[in-house]
């Protein structure tokens, strides 16, 4: 009888860890991992190809669906190439906005990311945690853009409106105890900022809150120390950008390297690991999450003293507003046109890069000089790291993938696109 | 004259025995299917949820659909399980988890079978729950059960050591293999303080956490290691197989928290004693006493799934081999000093 050594195994795609369809064919001796080959375009939904038939706008509700998760920040990505070739001037107020949004979308994200990363180790209550105040950043991005998570806020020079002056509140209902309501109805008396400025200063508190549960405990460290270590010098290789390449000890963030909007004036530091292993990972973006707070806590402060304009008062270019269309008819011209044809681009091509929750999250456009990008091209942040998963994931156990899986921060929408 | 004196004094002692069995199983079963209600009631504000609370007053009728819910699912055995094996691992699992309780002290003077050996008997009826699980996996024919089955079989090899040797600690501090007088040895006017718990700490300790590993909770759920290996052992059953197998887990839940309790904490005396009077509420010994000992488990039992993360498999064959056991041993030689020099109030 031949003597069998390893077997394949199918991890995904309906895995409770896959996050998502991720589909991994894992050859193990044992539980030990000797090669895991990751097979993706199960959520290849043609974003890019989509994007080539419609107008430049049109395309901002399909970046939301890139990285589902991180929403704002997508669009953020394609707005700024869109705004480089355009050279449309964005109104400091808009900047500040979605610097603001930035970070409430990388809290977001990392909150996401925090609560399925102690999922698929099991720590299970960590995920309802952290739901609990992803729903209060859920809601502001429900009263600035109406819509929970597929915003299309951000728009080629600047947001599409002001910050609102109320919030939406919960409604009396024979689920919840009218006392429990108003209590959540009582940091929603106010405006919008008044609401996060609330939430900025009760957020530190509950990531202390996480980290009592994750940070000390000896199990946590267990699965997460010494796992998936990457050297810095790997991680330059390997193409990792954000908290994967920070984890590894190296220094880089566009907000501080290439800084776009208003980052140069907010004041924030920028956390970075020892090891490179998962643990060090996970420090670095429980730290973000502080971080981020900080410099939400910042752009509330500044926003609450500058009123001014969102968007760029260059009408080719972003539609005019509802009380200049009825009495202007220049203004129901540029209104028509940009609800139909919407705008031309400059013929050339551009990138521009954010640095997303992930990572750096670049949209690459060529333009023809139509009213739709020739080509675009998106650099997901999450394409590459997955790729490492091989290298990463090889010799450990088969409850070290998911741990890895975890770390990685792997959100199919980007990666297929 | 009622029925049970028309009987001939054989079998009247046997249908007493029987209805004493139902009883007890009848009970046991319906404290199984509260549990999983406590659980997900527990675990939901643990997590700030309230649990389920559609189903009857409060939800308190949520176990029975759940049952209702698992007898009208079909039962699917995959075409390439051993079919005998696949129907027969539920059963082999659920057996033990309820015959154990033959040997449990439930009240003062009342056991269903007051055997000798009773300690060794639930020794070798916990152990036998595992085969369940084994076989579960093995007939399954299926990776991910085929994993969950290995690592059950060497989870429970390292952690029925630890278990037996703290065991043997018990029969050293108690003197007797029978459970009744298991808990008659940690009677004292100390109360609470005569109980084995504080001379034996370190192995009450290794007990309830080898306890734990036993019926496969968490952090030790690596057989069914719900984001690793999607279920373990159970990932192909469905239906009413299923729910066997989930009343197995939490009857062996209870029964580890009932035998803690009669191990170390004394069964069912009060904690009071020898503070009170013999008579009074809080003096007297009772079977009261017994289920808040064991609903104190219990709740740890949830308390630490809602917390813990899980282990990796071979961190828990690392602990069970080289600190429960090594722990054990020395404790069994300090406890034999501790005999030696009749240490009071418990050897003296």
């Amino acid at each position: 009888m031949a003597e069998i050594h390893n077997y394949t195994m199918n991890f995904g795609p309906q895995h409770p860890a896959a996050h998502g369809v991720l589909r991994l064919v894992l050859e193990m001796d044992g539980e030990t991992i000797q090669k895991a080959d990751p097979h993706i375009g199960l959520l290849h939904r043609g974003t890019e190809k989509l994007a080539e038939s419609k107008p430049y706008n049109q395309s901002i509700g399909y970046m939301d669906r890139l990285d589902y998760v991180s929403m704002m920040c997508n669009e953020h990505g394609y707005v700024l190439a869109i705004e480089k070739l355009l050279g449309v001037e964005v109104p400091l107020r808009a900047q500040y906005i979605r610097v603001m949004f930035d970070e409430i979308t990388r809290i977001l994200n990392h909150l996401m990311w925090l609560g399925a990363h102690g999922l698929d180790i099991g720590a299970m209550t960590m995920f309802l945690y952290c739901f609990r105040e992803r729903e209060d950043l859920m809601d502001c991005y429900e009263a600035v853009s109406g819509t929970r998570m597929h915003a299309a806020y951000y728009r080629p020079g600047g947001v599409y409106r002001d910050l609102p002056d109320s919030m939406p509140r919960y409604q009396y209902s024979k689920f919840r105890s009218k006392k429990e309501i108003d209590r959540l109805n009582q940091v929603r008396e106010g405006s919008m900022l008044d609401f996060i400025q609330d939430f900025s200063e009760r957020f530190p508190k509950c990531v202390d809150e996480y980290e009592t549960l994750l940070t000390d405990n000896r199990i946590w460290k267990q699965r997460t120390v010494n796992i998936a270590v990457v050297t810095p010098e790997r991680a330059i290789q390997l193409g990792f950008t954000g908290p994967m390449l920070r984890g590894s000890g190296v220094e880089w963030d566009l907000r501080r390297k290439q800084p776009y909007e208003v980052y140069e004036r907010m004041d924030f530091d920028i956390p970075v690991g020892l090891n490179g292993d998962c643990y060090d990972r996970y420090l670095v973006r429980v730290e973000e999450l502080r971080q981020s707070n900080r410099i939400i806590a910042q752009c509330v402060e500044w926003l609450r003293n500058n009123p001014g304009p969102v968007i760029a008062a260059d009408h080719k270019v972003t539609p005019p507003s509802r009380e200049q269309m009825k009495g202007d008819m220049e203004s129901l011209i540029h209104h028509f046109k940009a609800f139909t044809e919407g705008y031309c681009v400059p013929e050339g091509e551009a990138y521009a890069a954010v640095e997303h929750p992930k990572g750096e999250f670049g949209v690459y456009l060529i333009s023809d000089g139509a009213n739709k990008p020739y080509r675009v091209k998106v650099r997901a942040p999450g394409f590459p790291h997955l790729a490492a998963l091989e290298e990463m994931v090889k010799g450990h156990m088969l409850a070290d993938v998911v741990a890895v899986i975890g770390t990685q921060d792997i959100v199919f929408g980007e990666i297929d696109r | 004259m009622s029925f049970s004196d028309s009987l001939p004094p054989q079998l009247h002692v046997v249908a007493i025995t029987l209805a004493q069995i139902l009883a007890v199983t009848v009970v046991l079963i319906l404290c199984v299917a509260y549990l999983t209600l406590a659980e997900r009631k527990v675990i939901g504000y643990i997590q700030n949820r309230i649990g389920p609370n559609r189903v009857g007053p409060k939800g308190l009728l949520q176990p029975f659909a759940d049952v209702l819910k698992l007898l009208l699912k079909e039962v699917v055995v995959p075409a390439n399980a051993d079919r005998f094996l696949f129907i027969i691992a539920p059963v082999l699992s659920i057996t033990p988890a309820l015959a154990a309780w033959a040997v449990m002290p439930l009240f003062p003077g009342f056991i269903l079978a007051n055997i000798n050996a009773g300690l060794l008997y639930v020794l070798a009826l916990t152990s036998l729950g595992v085969y369940g699980v084994i076989l579960a996996g093995w007939a399954s024919n299926s990776k991910y059960a085929f994993l969950g089955a290995m690592r059950s079989a060497a989870q429970i090899v390292a952690y029925e050591i630890a278990m037996g040797f703290a065991l043997v600690a018990v029969v050293m501090a108690s003197g007797s293999l029978n459970l009744g007088e298991i808990v008659q040895a940690q009677a004292g006017g100390a109360g609470l303080l005569n109980w084995f718990w504080l001379p034996l700490f370190p192995l009450f300790i290794v007990y309830f956490i080898s306890g734990l590993a036993e019926t496969n909770r968490a952090p030790f759920d690596v057989a069914e290691g719900e984001s690793e290996i999607v279920a373990g052992f159970h990932v192909e059953y469905s239906g009413v197989s299923f729910a066997v197998f989930f009343l197995a887990e939490y009857a062996n839940m209870i029964l580890i928290s009932a035998l803690t309790a009669v191990f170390f904490l004394g069964g069912w005396l009060s904690p009071f004693q020898g503070w009170f009077a013999a008579d009074s509420l809080l003096g007297a010994p009772g079977f009261f006493w017994f289920a808040l000992k064991t609903a104190f488990f219990l709740f740890c039992f949830l308390w630490f799934r809602a917390t813990f993360p899980r282990y990796r498999y071979d961190q828990i064959m690392r602990l069970g081999w080289k600190v429960f056991i090594p722990v054990t041993i020395v404790w069994i030689f300090v406890l034999g000093a501790m005999i030696a020099f009749k240490l009071p109030p418990w050897f003296a």
